[in-house]
């Protein structure tokens, strides 16, 4: 490349790279999550970084940020060597991130916020005028519109997202590193942040976006490269790639999950929903008058953006939380506010719950994984007697689903901590399965999960659904949405917006439905 | 809770014992800084506690108290809860015993009230268990500031009764009158001495074998049953608790109250035992010994025996320190039993990354070509 | 005057004066809980400074080195508290127990090591003391201005530095919280380490700052127990101070001026427990002094339990830093 050499020979000119890693190396005890990493950022420009969960990108961005130390290789900042012990020495050099979770103090307001760690001198007060009138030029210079006295847990997150940015700013950042920044964000904010980014970028300031969802390097990003299991698999400039030419670099062989599967035979109503709602400690509705049908032999999608009511649902329909409003009926059995409903009742009704989160409930990370793999299940008459446990059959029950499902390794005495995402996932799975349950709640059941690992859940799920199991299945994946399910249950604002068969429906219509637009608006616009 | 990749027995033995040395070893240096032989004083130590006649007895005594405030511990730490609650509790089942046995002794046969009196401070001490558990499931108080307050409270309780309502007539320090004749528990020099053994006195009695049965029962109840399994889950994971359907709030009083109950024996073995009346103070802070008790035997009935018998020795042995040292009384203990819980407790995993550097390397080696 | 009233003035006299090692403790649990640290060592590192200060003040016959003395070896306990739950991220909770029980079984050994009787200090005479000051024109005041005049004879003169000290380290602490830059940063931690760390500032360096004022706070207040109010160093002096501090700063939830004034609550009912014994009351009866003391503590649950407003601890108290992966 021309441009590589011009920087070898003139040391002394202006580097076209904002940034440049060189064979950068980090582990994690046994786990390499960095592995040889180089990467060059070009100045002024939009840059993606790509990979499925868990391929070592919040690492590689944690030690370009100073977060963490790398274990060999280096780093330059405008062509200059640069070790960064902490963050503080890449901020010095005009490095700023914006995490995936936000580093903002709850109870402050939004202008301690982003002074917090550059505030000047000793008094506060002189600070923080002072930051006033430096922080207006800023938001008017970028869009960013904050009010800077208000208390930073009361703001919606969108607007904690641009506290962050404004952070970043306010400490003199030329390079803005954006960790998985849409995850939280509705699509109306994800627009709205792609505008700020474009104006920062044609203010000069270079940005890594940190993301694994394809669209959005092909929307907003000028160059991309991709991470795969630690290691960096491809540097390309975007226009030149396709969604599918990059999936498959992510991956490491063409892609399978968007295999559509065959419809299901439908059988007869297994759950009925109707006007169910949840109204929160705060008083806030986060799920409003719920009303659906769920057959066996069908699997029932549920899209929509994360925290828009879907974790409710499965929280209501699996007896965890019983509905404020509204009811459900299984058999003849109805539950609503005053009905006793709870998850043993549930399980004893023939329904299971994979959960969402299975570190903090699918399973006891502590737990020996015979110990896990009875987690609301040990009164199970074949795992003891009367108030006893029987370890030994409990042992040898976990070795079976183990072998069947194919969890490695093999081994019921290991630490449920110890298996990897996608092993643990299959312990939780085969557990809910094996009590071959009539109804089956599935949440996010391939997240963090490799790539071996979700095909297998898949087929598992569509083989459930033909022997005639119900299934709901709540994913904020589109695409495994789609992949798996008969019909599609679109959620915003805790709210449905319509519900579709896969087969008459579009991307495109579903993700209008997502931003809020109900079904028979979203057919009208379309036409 | 942090995950070891430590080998189970480094787990379990190598690191306890590690930093049991520590603690003694500054412990040693200590007394010899001001002017003793350290070494000598462990001598008097160990043989005060299994040498001298009787001392085995006293030693043993000893244990059984810390037998029940450790595993009082033990039990809360499985829900992760820090009950520092123990001295109170126990000094409530004090009051569940004298309670009972003041107001039914004579009334009812003997054994009966030793029975009820038994139960009276399991209830008592559950009591002033589950108050705090229900505060902090219920109304979300912080655990460990609850217990330390409810140690004062019960602490005013019993000054308030004993140098009241319930004081002696014609007595000058605060304690109840003495129970109805044969309101005990025999005493073991008294038990062997009728068979024909001398065993020299010692407070040593039935108590010691409760004591024993509740390690078993723990033991039972924590890893083969239904609640215990729903404890521990709660402990490690109050979401996957939720989750499952096991109502943490529920297990969190549930847990709470049983704890109370074992911290509230330990008056069976002091004032059922001994005393045969109930003082002031008699918990002499055997609570919070149970705390080092339990950290150091890592939560588990056998564990806990092993330590309880530890500080069993360490009590009696520093008991006779005071007649062979000018300097060395029994405080020394007491200052043993801080470095202890600093060393096994606050402290416990200071030795994890040297040891995982000495055992994993060794494993690496086992196993070539692991890259 | 009544004697109602001068009864009155005299129990908030010693209100002040039992309210004073509290005032320090309560703000050193500030400052250490603030920070994200739970302290329950108030206790402990009392009971070293007071002995600390003592021993030295016998030795040297200078309160003033005395309490430097005291205020280092205090600062070291802090230390201990942070190489345990900072460095090694151990229970903040056992490594504090630790330090009481280390504490109260240390000054013992030591002072009979040293002074060989049976644990205490030999009584310390005036001039190796902190002596009350009595303000001045006491007496023209008394005679010429009505009612305040009384109660700045009574009340405010006749109290040693150290009183004022504590008195002064409550607004010092909320200067410091809330004014400056160092205690921003301070609540932060104590609220979202991540923000602190991410901003550039480091955990440990910031939390270990928060434990040595910590430190200094609990070493004036063992100061204050062994060489101003009394004469020299006593077995387990501190007798639980250490604990209804701690209650104080909670009640007070958090907030130096609210916990001023729950010390100065829990000193007043103390103070007046000691006048109480005996005295019948109308409607209650007979008042009992036993139960009275443990009224802060009953009150504290009470206000725990959030029976009395919400308490909203530091959020990120208890729990060690440890970098998310």
């Amino acid at each position: 490349m021309k441009k590589k050499i011009l920087e070898q020979k003139n040391g002394g000119q202006k580097s076209p790279f904002a940034v440049s890693l060189k064979s950068i190396c980090k582990s994690f005890g046994p786990v390499r999550a960095n592995d040889e990493i180089c990467l060059n950022v070009s100045s002024g420009t939009i840059h993606g970084i790509i990979g499925e969960n868990g391929a070592g990108k919040s690492t590689l961005m944690s030690i370009l940020y100073g977060f963490y130390q790398p274990d060999s290789g280096d780093i330059q900042v405008d062509g200059k060597a640069a070790i960064f012990k902490q963050p503080s020495d890449a901020i010095r050099l005009g490095i700023g991130m914006v995490h995936q979770h936000f580093m903002l103090v709850p109870n402050f307001t939004a202008l301690e916020n982003i002074i917090l760690g550059s505030e000047g001198k000793m008094g506060l007060k002189n600070g923080l005028q002072n930051a006033k009138l430096k922080l207006e030029e800023l938001k008017s210079t970028y869009g960013l519109e904050v009010d800077l006295d208000n208390v930073t847990e009361d703001l919606p997150v969108g607007i904690q997202q641009r506290i962050e940015i404004l952070k970043a700013l306010y400490r003199g950042a030329r390079v803005l590193i954006l960790d998985e920044p849409t995850g939280v964000l509705t699509p109306q904010e994800t627009d709205q942040l792609f505008e700020i980014l474009l104006a920062l970028k044609s203010e000069g300031v270079t940005i890594l976006l940190i993301t694994h969802k394809l669209h959005e390097i092909m929307a907003i990003t000028d160059e991309v490269s991709v991470m795969r299991q630690g290691k960096m698999v491809a540097n390309t400039l975007t226009k030149k790639t396709s969604p599918e030419w990059l999936a498959e670099q992510m991956v490491g062989r063409s892609v399978l999950v968007n295999t559509k599967y065959e419809s299901g035979k439908v059988g007869s109503v297994a759950l009925s929903a109707d006007g169910i709602g949840v109204t929160d400690k705060r008083g806030f509705d986060s799920l409003k008058n719920a009303t659906f049908d769920l057959r066996s032999g069908e699997i029932l999608g549920i899209a929509g953006i994360a925290g828009n009511g879907q974790s409710e649902l499965l929280s209501v329909l699996s007896g965890i939380t019983p509905p404020s409003r509204g009811n459900f009926r299984i058999n003849d059995k109805i539950f609503d506010s005053k009905n006793h409903c709870s998850p043993g009742l549930m399980r004893e009704l023939g329904l299971s719950h994979v959960p969402e989160d299975r570190h903090a409930e699918g399973l006891v990370l502590p737990f020996q994984a015979f110990e896990s793999v009875i987690l609301g299940y040990e009164k199970n008459p074949s795992f003891g007697t009367g108030f006893f446990t029987k370890p030994e059959q409990i042992q040898a029950h976990c070795a079976r689903l183990q072998d069947s499902f194919d969890v490695r390794p093999q081994n019921p005495t290991l630490i449920s901590s110890q298996f990897s995402g996608g092993n643990q996932q299959k312990l939780v799975l085969s557990r809910e399965i094996s009590s071959a349950p009539k109804i089956l709640l599935v949440g996010q059941p391939t997240r963090g999960v490799d790539i071996g690992a979700i095909e297998f859940i898949h087929k598992t799920l569509i083989k459930m659904r033909d022997s005639g199991c119900a299934i709901l299945l709540v994913s904020v994946e589109l695409e495994e949405i789609l992949s798996l399910s008969d019909r599609i249950l679109v959620m915003n604002s805790g709210e449905i917006m319509g519900i579709v068969s896969k087969a008459n429906t579009t991307k495109a219509m579903l993700g209008k439905m997502m931003a809020g637009i109900p079904l028979e608006k979203a057919i009208e616009e379309k036409n | 809770m942090q995950a070891s990749r430590l080998p189970r027995y480094v787990d379990i033995c190598v690191i306890p014992i590690l930093n049991l040395l520590t603690a003694l070893f500054v412990a040693g240096i200590i007394i010899a800084i001001i002017g003793e032989n350290p070494f000598t004083a462990l001598s008097v130590m160990l043989k005060g506690a299994f040498v001298y006649k009787g001392g085995l007895g006293y030693t043993l005594f000893y244990t059984t108290n810390f037998i029940f405030t450790g595993l009082a511990v033990a039990v809360a730490f499985h829900a992760m809860l820090f009950n520092i609650g123990g001295e109170g509790q126990a000094a409530m089942g004090g009051l569940g015993i004298g309670l009972v046995a003041l107001s039914l002794g004579g009334i009812l046969p003997v054994l009966v009230v030793i029975a009820l009196a038994i139960l009276g401070s399991a209830l008592f001490g559950a009591i002033w268990g589950f108050i705090p558990g229900y505060l902090q499931a219920k109304r979300g108080s912080h655990i460990v500031i609850t217990t330390i307050m409810f140690n004062f409270i019960a602490s005013a309780i019993m000054v308030w009764l004993l140098a009241g309502m319930l004081m002696a007539p014609n007595q000058m320090s605060p304690e109840t009158i003495s129970f109805q004749n044969g309101v005990m528990l025999w005493q073991f020099h008294d038990i062997l001495n009728r068979l024909g053994f001398d065993i020299g006195r010692s407070p040593l009695n039935l108590s010691f074998v409760l004591a024993l049965i509740c390690c078993f029962l723990v033991w039972l109840l924590i890893w083969r049953t239904h609640l215990g399994y729903r404890i521990r889950a709660t402990g490690f994971s109050p979401k996957a608790s939720t989750y499952a359907g096991y109502k943490p709030e529920t297990i969190i009083i549930i847990t709470m109250a049983i704890s109370g109950a074992l911290a509230g024996m330990m008056a069976v073995n002091e004032i059922l035992g001994v005393q045969h009346r109930v003082i002031l103070n008699f918990t002499s802070g055997y609570g919070f010994t149970g705390i080092a008790v339990a950290l150091m035997g890592r939560n588990h009935p056998l564990g806990i025996i092993f330590a309880s018998l530890l500080f069993g020795a360490l009590f009696q042995g520093g008991a006779e320190l005071d007649f062979e040292f000018q300097t060395i009384t029994r405080d020394m203990v007491v200052m043993i039993q801080g470095l202890i819980i600093l060393f096994s407790g606050a402290l416990a995993y200071m030795f994890n990354p040297m040891l995982e550097k000495l055992f994993l390397n060794e494993e690496r080696l086992k196993e070539p070509n692991n890259d | 005057m009544t004697d109602f009233w001068f009864q009155f003035l005299l129990a908030l006299d010693s209100t002040l004066r039992v309210a004073t090692p509290l005032i320090f403790c309560a703000m050193a649990g500030i400052f250490s809980e603030r920070s994200g640290i739970i302290d329950i060592s108030l206790e402990g590192k009392m009971l070293m400074a007071a002995f600390v200060a003592a021993a030295t003040a016998y030795a040297t016959g200078s309160p003033w080195i005395g309490a430097i003395a005291a205020i280092i070896v205090s600062i070291l306990a802090s230390l201990i508290h942070g190489f345990a739950c900072i460095i090694h991220r151990g229970n903040q909770v056992i490594s504090g127990l630790a330090i009481n029980i280390l504490a109260s079984g240390l000054t013992v050994i030591i002072g009979i090591a040293l002074f060989r009787q049976g644990g205490q200090t030999p009584t310390l005479p005036r001039t190796s003391r902190f002596n009350s000051l009595e303000l001045p024109f006491v007496d023209f005041m008394e005679q010429n201005v009505p009612i305040f005049g009384i109660i700045y004879k009574e009340l405010l003169s006749d109290h040693n530095i150290l009183v004022w000290a504590a008195l002064a380290s409550v607004g010092v602490t909320f200067y410091i919280l809330f004014k400056t830059t160092f205690g921003l940063r301070l609540r932060a931690v104590g609220e979202k380490p991540e923000a602190i760390d991410s901003a550039g500032i480091s955990v440990t360096r910031m939390r270990f700052q928060a434990i040595i004022i910590a430190g200094i706070l609990c070493g004036l207040a063992g100061v204050y127990l062994s060489t101003a109010t009394g004469a020299g160093f006593v077995k387990e002096m501190t007798a639980g101070k250490g604990y209804i501090a701690l209650a104080a700063m909670i009640f007070g939830k958090w907030k130096p001026v609210p916990a001023l004034f729950a010390c100065l609550l829990f000193g007043f009912l103390e103070a007046v427990a000691a006048r109480v014994q005996g005295v019948e009351i109308m409607l209650i009866g007979e008042i009992s002094s036993d139960l009275l003391i443990a009224l802060p503590y009953l009150l504290t649950v009470i206000l725990l339990a959030g029976f009395i407003g919400g308490v909203t601890p530091p959020r990120a108290i208890g729990q060690p830093y440890i970098k998310e992966r």
